[in-house]
């Protein structure tokens, strides 16, 4: 079975006035050691979306499994956020601890793992975030991204399966953001499950499944050229491909005879070289 | 500017006085408090400056970083001076002029009370210089534990001063930053009457309030994704332990709070 099932969910936002609704009949399945990214516009629905895979949402309708674990299931709350760890957009809004390595202790301290272990979990967390030694640091004398894998290696020591990334390059340089997504590739490698949720459409171009939500429904599922050849597609949901997919559509728009939609600027160099 | 203010004074070292439980220091910080108190001769206070002299030595904490504690302090200690030198009642006087009468008594009075508040301070300053902020939110967190009997929230207390703490550096930058945008429209911080002054604070004060509120919002949802649920079954990753070291400076200063009994 998928290790994410997410079966027809619905959630919208109670105001004291008004009712929004932000998710309709969203489905999603995804399977251990998968890399997903979804894609969308501001108010696509797609954090909404990413809050209910931890059960921080519990959706009005449809149902969400984690592992075979039903987020409405109270008594599992814990068990579930153990197994799917959530990293967020700003670095500094999810940093506990005056110290680095003592925020990364934070998530194993909750769940009450045995004091020696969790030192243990710090270490290797931090090893594989590449921040050891920053490890007795304050976070606030941290970059950004350095911040940003500081928060990873939080979730890491809690050892989950899966991780939720909810926009974390989005407040980042261009430098922070490479060393992020450096290191989401690497523990996807290493075979968590990884849900990306970004609004730059270069870093979906990693993942091996892209999800395009648009008003709170999934418009399109598939590989990256699969959804990237999808020019209408990525226009109804308001999104633009990254320059070197434009420039694609726009020659064969234009009649140049192109093969299948490139993801890499090399790929399209090789495609127009096999012009002439 | 206000971003060069450092937090908190820890000085990260790794001497025996750094070594040193933090629930012994706090305890023995209280105890060297009530020693200073008592020491009222000449020798006993000799004895006291030797004893804050060893610790700092023992330390290896820089005697500037020491004194720079005594700093904001200064002055109050020197109106402590000046007063009980010149409005001492009674005593031997030595001379006086107009309102001023100088005594013996008043003299030494004085003396052995500036002397006394800069044992404090120091005191004090040793340990904020020798114990990071987390030691010693954990070592109050422990102390107070006794408390949770009467209901009393200490866990909850030692978390919020965590966070507190950690976002001290935070909101100052942040402060930093509305200034500097408010000023580029045109508010004025640091110019007009007292009044004005403290009109021209709500264009920086409603601003910060909303971002902290908002960073508060997202932090619970950050703890609570990493399964935060208050103190109940939660483990520590640095447990705290008493060693022999802790028990040679009890030691110590139980053995000068005997020596200040015995009226010396």
């Amino acid at each position: 079975m998928a290790i994410v099932e997410v079966n027809d969910i619905s959630y919208s936002y109670t105001g004291e006035m008004s009712v929004t609704p932000a998710l309709s009949g969203v489905s999603l399945s995804v399977e251990k050691g998968a890399f997903v990214a979804v894609i969308g516009h501001n108010g696509s629905g797609k954090s909404t979306f990413a809050r209910h895979i931890n059960a921080l949402f519990l959706p009005v309708s449809g149902k969400v499994l984690i592992n075979g674990m039903d987020t409405q299931d109270e008594a599992k709350v814990w068990d579930i956020r153990k197994c799917a760890g959530m990293v967020f957009q700003n670095p500094d809004n999810q940093l506990v601890a005056t110290i680095v390595e003592e925020d990364v202790a934070f998530g194993p301290e909750n769940i009450g793992v045995p004091s020696e272990e969790i030192r243990a979990r710090v270490d290797e967390a931090l090893q594989q975030v590449n921040m050891i030694e920053f490890k007795e640091r304050a976070p606030h004398m941290l970059s950004g991204g350095q911040k940003q894998r500081v928060a990873i290696a939080g979730v890491l020591a809690m050892r989950p399966d899966i991780i939720v990334f909810d926009e974390p390059t989005a407040m980042l340089d261009p430098e922070g953001r490479a060393e992020v997504l450096e290191t989401i590739r690497k523990l996807n490698g290493e075979g968590k499950t990884i849900l990306l949720i970004t609004h730059y459409m270069e870093e979906a171009l990693l993942a091996d499944t892209v999800v395009v939500m648009t008003g709170g429904r999934i418009t399109k599922t598939g590989t990256p050229r699969e959804v990237f050849a999808d020019e209408q597609a990525l226009k109804d949901a308001g999104l633009s491909a990254p320059p070197h997919i434009e420039l694609y559509h726009r020659l064969k728009a234009k009649g140049v005879e192109l093969g299948e939609c490139p993801l890499t600027i090399e790929e399209l160099v090789e495609e127009i070289c096999r012009l002439s | 500017m206000i971003k060069n203010v450092s937090f908190g004074q820890y000085f990260p070292g790794n001497s025996v006085i750094h070594r040193l439980d933090p629930r012994m220091k706090l305890v023995l910080v209280i105890a060297v408090i009530v020693l200073i108190f008592m020491m009222d001769t000449f020798i006993g206070n000799l004895v006291v400056f030797g004893f804050i002299v060893f610790v700092v030595i023992l330390s290896r904490v820089n005697v500037r970083f020491v004194l720079r504690g005594l700093k904001p302090l200064w002055f109050i200690i020197l109106l402590t001076f000046v007063l009980n030198t010149f409005f001492y009642s009674g005593g031997r006087e030595l001379f006086s002029w107009w309102i001023f009468r100088v005594s013996e008594e008043g003299l030494t009075s004085a003396v052995r009370l500036a002397v006394r508040l800069i044992y404090l301070i120091t005191a004090t300053t040793m340990l904020t210089l020798t114990t990071s902020p987390i030691a010693l939110t954990d070592g109050i967190e422990s102390l107070m534990k006794p408390l949770k009997a009467v209901r009393f929230p200490v866990h909850e207390l030692a978390m919020m001063m965590t966070i507190a703490m950690r976002f001290i550096p935070t909101l100052i930058e942040e402060t930093d930053k509305i200034m500097k945008a408010q000023t580029a429209r045109g508010a004025e911080f640091d110019s007009g009457s007292v009044f004005k002054r403290a009109a021209g604070m709500v264009p920086l004060l409603v601003p910060l309030f909303v971002s902290a509120f908002r960073r508060a919002d997202e932090l619970a949802f950050a703890m609570e994704s990493r399964c935060y649920h208050g103190g109940e079954g939660r483990t520590r990753m640095k447990v705290m332990h008493m060693h022999w070291r802790d028990g040679a400076a009890a030691a110590v200063v139980a053995g000068l709070i005997v020596f200040a009994a015995f009226g010396y």
